[in-house]
């Protein structure tokens, strides 16, 4: 059994860095032949990077518009990237002095990423507009988030599961020396919801991740005037 | 032709957002374009036999060159955080007018064909075959988009359904399947070179028109000079400056700062028009060659500056795509942007202290400004990110005694669109662009209400003709909008006095 989670794991690795590599490279090589930043936008490259910052850490556009997705998306995100933090510590020996220090707070975290995605999922079932636009795939995405996040919560909280060993585990994995996984049913549940998660992200919504980097109205300095900008699609318009 | 039957909103205090009422504007649709509009804007005259593969074939082909596209395509998480944001989705309720709603039209496509997900497991993630019936439903909602860009201000990735309507109207061009308003005025503007097909001479003839009334009214030769090599500005504008009403009123507001400012400027046939519809239709190539008119024209004249008038999108090409489609404009005095717009110049001129302005010309109005979609979210104006906010509104309060804005959130990046921008300023679009219109109304009225504002001032040749028609539907008079150029021109004191030769008609025999 061990050895099948140890192949979920490698193929789900493999599938979610290839595939994200292949999204990424994709939208890297897309021209963008207009100068289209929603403005007013920055005028300088810095500008641009402080915009971005505020987008992705704040989520400053979802901020000016509706307090309460905002509220439970930044919950989650933010909750999500505190357990993730956290989580090093099962991949990395010694432990980092940072990731040491957050981990009382990854406890609150994981509380808080529930807490938000369920305020998420209730919103979706609640708000008329949000229902009409949701497809089944965007329920599946929360609950399958909520469950990682809940078997997550249970090892700590219900069912204690041998730490030490999934350390093992992991550990073996990068060695490819093999080892064993403890069978608790909750780390079982969690470990296969996230090879899942992996799996499905380069194939999903989830693409939001790379796409808030190449989304040309958050992306570009308002720089029209000064320098022209020129896809190479359009400068053969200008040979021919 | 005949009215369309619809019932115009009821203007109260707040817009509320409404519950979704499915198929609401199902109805809503507008003239097909005819061959003749469509070959001059090399698109096919009808729709083609193999329309189902040629618009995914078409699909693929700007999936490839553009990254707004693919990347708004691929990022949508469906949050929810546009769904009230959009004007035609507050005044009609249809949820196919909501910013994602109207999106997914189009990604349920994409989705079916060009992503795994959608190609093995379509009920699972919303993706559906293009069918006759999605075919309709692009045509009808994607002309229910004004690409005002309100959308793209609050999602959190920045999806610009504007973008994706461009598309779409791109595919159905392609198959065969043009919006006739827009590509019949394109075809125009490669004929005759104006959207209003305006000939040359009639231009001329408006433009001697307009320095008979300004000589007859204040006594001073102000010259509306077309084709005259050497100058040093020329001025792009919207044909609608040449005669409509308030338009017009803001050419002869942009001559009197000219001529007060004592630079040489002029008008061309050429570039007769500021428009640019080539960009509502999504056709980078017409876009191209509508804006290759400028470079002509500026060429051919000889100018060392380029100013554009009042309009919304014009500006947005002009500013943020004129370089890129017709640059480079090394040819011109580096020492101004390219181009510039007609408030930026007004401005700079106002704080070198050229223009003499007597505010109190104005005082029989109180004036409130409607930024326009297009200026607001894609566009500058000035050095500083908001330009395009301040410098109209300084403008406009350098020449009026009486201004208040109305609400925060209708205004500056939030702005409404007027209801018709985009390609819908056309009467069988009536009732989309009455109720697109209520948010603006409701906020125009509560500045009525609340501080006594008489007349709202736009920058944009479609808001301008837009207001002039909806006005009435919510009670209002169509007179209560106005160019801002309108305003300066009210105010300034022409004090450069011209001799006597120089008057209209001088030295011609005449009797009256």
């Amino acid at each position: 059994m061990s050895t099948v989670y140890a192949l979920l794991f490698i193929v789900a690795t493999i599938v979610l860095v290839l595939g994200l590599a292949r999204k990424i490279v994709q939208y890297a090589k897309t021209p963008a032949p207009l100068k289209i930043p929603t403005t007013p936008a920055p005028v300088t490259q810095t500008g641009v990077v402080m915009r971005m910052f505020r987008e992705v850490v704040f989520f400053e556009s979802l901020f000016k518009s509706t307090k309460w997705t905002w509220i439970f998306s930044w919950m989650f995100h933010m909750g999500l990237f505190v357990v993730l933090a956290r989580h090093v510590r099962y991949f990395v020996d010694p432990v980092p002095l940072p990731i040491a220090l957050i981990q009382p707070f990854g406890i609150y975290a994981g509380f808080a990423m529930v807490a938000g995605l369920g305020g998420l999922f209730l919103r979706r079932i609640f708000v008329d507009r949000v229902r009409y636009i949701s497809a089944p795939s965007d329920y599946l995405m929360l609950l399958l988030l909520i469950f990682i996040g809940f078997s997550g919560l249970m090892m700590t909280f219900l069912i204690h599961t041998d730490v030490v060993m999934v350390k093992q585990f992991f550990g073996g994995l990068f060695t490819l020396s093999g080892g064993e996984l403890p069978m608790d049913f909750a780390l079982i549940m969690h470990l296969t919801l996230v090879a899942v998660l992996m799996i499905i992200l380069p194939f999903s919504k989830l693409l939001h991740i790379p796409g808030i980097f190449f989304s040309p109205s958050r992306n570009q300095v308002d720089n029209s005037r000064e320098k022209r900008h020129l896809a190479s699609w359009a400068k053969k318009l200008e040979e021919s | 032709m005949a009215k369309a039957k619809f019932e115009t909103p009821e203007l109260s205090e707040f817009v509320d957002v409404p519950n979704i009422e499915e198929g609401a504007m199902a109805h809503s649709t507008c003239f097909v374009a005819k061959p003749e509009h469509q070959e001059p804007l090399n698109f096919p005259g009808e729709r083609v036999e193999d329309w189902h593969d040629k618009a995914i074939e078409k699909m693929g082909d700007l999936l490839s060159r553009y990254r707004s596209f693919r990347v708004y395509l691929d990022s949508c998480v469906k949050c929810g955080s546009c769904t009230d944001k959009c004007h035609y989705f507050l005044g009609t309720k249809d949820p196919k007018n909501m910013p994602v709603g109207r999106q997914d039209l189009l990604r349920k496509v994409y989705r079916r064909y060009f992503t795994f997900a959608g190609k093995y497991f379509p009920k699972l993630v919303g993706a559906a075959d293009l069918t006759e019936e999605v075919l309709d439903d692009w045509y009808s909602y994607f002309h229910q988009c004004s690409q005002c860009r309100r959308c793209s201000v609050f999602c959190p990735y920045g999806i610009d359904t504007a973008e994706i309507s461009m598309a779409a109207r791109e595919i159905l061009a392609s198959v065969g399947i043009g919006q006739k308003y827009c590509n019949e005025i394109i075809a125009k503007v490669y004929k005759i070179g104006n959207n209003l097909g305006l000939p040359g001479p009639a231009l001329a003839d408006t433009l001697e028109g307009l320095e008979e009334d300004v000589y007859d009214e204040d006594g001073v030769a102000v010259k509306y000079p077309l084709n005259v090599k050497g100058a040093d500005i020329l001025l792009v504008t919207p044909s609608a400056d040449f005669f409509a009403e308030p338009h017009v009123d803001g050419l002869i507001g942009y001559g009197k700062v000219f001529h007060e400012a004592g630079v040489n400027w002029t008008l061309s046939t050429t570039a007769s028009e500021a428009a640019n519809f080539g960009m509502f239709i999504g056709s980078y190539e017409n876009m191209r060659r509508i804006s290759l008119r400028v470079r002509e024209a500026a060429l051919e004249l000889g100018v060392k500056r380029i100013v554009f008038g009042e309009c919304g999108h014009a500006w947005r090409v002009a500013y943020s795509f004129l370089n890129t489609l017709a640059g480079p404009f090394d040819f011109l005095d580096p020492d101004y942007p390219v181009p510039q717009h007609i408030c930026e110049f007004t401005w700079n001129e106002i704080e070198k202290g050229t223009l003499e302005l007597d505010k109190s010309e104005n005082d029989d109005k109180t004036l409130t400004f409607h930024d326009s979609c297009n200026v607001a979210r894609a566009t500058r104006m000035g050095d500083t990110p908001g330009g395009q906010f301040d410098i109209p509104r300084n403008v406009i309060k350098a020449v009026c005694n009486n201004y208040h804005d109305m609400e925060w959130d209708t205004i500056h990046e939030r702005t409404f669109c007027c209801g018709g921008g985009g390609g819908l300023l056309t009467d069988d679009l009536m009732e989309i662009r009455v109720k697109g219109a209520l948010p603006r109304m409701t906020a125009l009225q509560n500045v009525m209400n609340e501080k006594g504002v008489t007349h709202m001032a736009a920058i944009c040749a479609i808001c301008k003709s837009q207001f002039t028609k909806v006005l009435p539907y919510y009670g209002m008079d169509m007179y209560q909008i106005v160019s801002v150029h309108q305003l300066v021109s009210d105010a300034i004191v022409l004090n450069r006095k011209t001799p006597p030769e120089e008057a209209p008609g001088y030295g011609e025999d005449d009797d009256d």
